[in-house]
């Protein structure tokens, strides 16, 4: 049952008939998990910390780093030098005191991911490499945990939620990473910092429509975005019989790291 | 010969014939080692590239990777 305080927190929210106070309930009881509190992660976790979403995960192993300021909105610059989760888990707190924010500060991996994620009714992937997209994928196809894939890359960026099993998955449309070696530093990639505002707050909504079970999913199509040209495209995708992991003959049975693909974005250069 | 290429309707001048592969390098395409192609709603293997004929009033759509701040390609896309 909701509170009076909750009713005039949300009113806005149960206003909606697809939401109601049956629909907020839903919001309160849902968890969902963050992979990286960056670009990405940060207005998902400020966007679902207000909508009530009553358990939030969110893990990242790295600290606030001034370059961190330009896009990461939910860092402030006396967060500098203080863990991502932290930083984060103060401000979720001030939106919302009825969210319970469970931190992970590491990165995830073959061996930690599964447990990680287990607990969860959805899933965001706001990391910035490729390997872990590719595990965090592989980990919610092999768990049956539907997830919302995001990437961005200088002003462009594209999203796909993902129903294991339902819906085509990354690798049935990449099916292996690109080449490490073809991978520069940061800093040579650049990013406009308000890009993944728009990316991260599509896939929160993703998520809070998952909860709810209302609308249309971004399951069996991709959404791109170009902020030059301010045009939004989404294309069907269908299922690929060859995907590597969840196909007709998977060749992927179970989770293991690109090394050589993760790389050191963000972290101070030793 | 009329085809969509990305949403957009192009018109490629019809003096060879052209397979996926020939086109890519012909529209000297981003990515051009790692993208997929959608060829009228279904992914393309990538082996398929280079025997796959391009023909009129095909839908072709360009996915490219996407990782974040911390992406490998640093060209803008084309």
């Amino acid at each position: 049952m909701l509170t009076e305080s909750q009713i005039e927190r949300y009113s806005r929210h149960i206003i909606l008939k697809e939401v109601g106070g049956k629909g907020q309930q839903k919001l309160l009881d849902g968890k969902v998990l963050i992979i990286g509190a960056g670009g990405l992660g940060a207005p998902v976790a400020l966007y679902l910390a207000a909508a009530g979403v009553g358990t939030i995960g969110i893990a990242d192993a790295d600290d606030v780093d001034l370059s961190n300021l330009q896009r990461q909105v939910i860092h402030f610059t006396a967060d500098i030098g203080k863990p991502k989760v932290e930083s984060a888990r103060e401000k979720i707190e001030a939106i919302n005191p009825d969210v319970k924010v469970i931190t992970y500060k590491e990165w995830v991996t073959a061996a930690n991911i599964s447990g990680i994620i287990a607990d969860y009714d959805f899933v965001i992937d706001g990391t910035d490499n490729f390997a872990a997209k590719f595990l965090i994928n592989d980990a919610c196809v092999l768990a049956g945990k539907p997830y919302s894939h995001g990437g961005i890359l200088q002003f462009v960026g594209q999203t796909i939620t993902v129903l294991p099993g339902h819906s085509p998955c990354y690798r049935c449309l990449f099916p292996q990473p690109p080449p490490k070696d073809a991978i520069p530093t940061c800093s040579q990639a650049g990013v406009i910092g308000v890009l993944p505002g728009v990316i991260g707050s599509i896939q929160a909504t993703e998520a809070i429509k998952f909860l709810l079970g209302k609308g249309r999913l971004l399951a069996g199509r991709i959404l791109m975005y170009d902020a030059l040209e301010m045009r939004f495209r989404d294309v069907e995708i269908k299922r690929n019989s060859n995907c590597p992991i969840c196909g007709e003959h998977p060749s992927i049975t179970e989770l293991k790291d690109e090394l050589d693909a993760m790389t050191v974005c963000g972290l101070k250069e030793s | 010969m009329n085809i969509s290429i990305n949403g957009k309707e192009t018109i490629l001048a019809e003096y060879c014939a052209r397979t996926v592969d020939s086109l890519l390098e012909e529209l000297d395409v981003s990515q051009r080692l790692y993208v997929t192609v959608e060829l009228n709603g279904e992914i393309l293997d990538r082996p398929a590239y280079e025997t796959t004929p391009v023909k009129e009033g095909d839908v072709i759509e360009f996915l490219y990777f996407m990782g974040g701040g911390n992406a490998p390609f640093a060209q803008s896309l084309r």
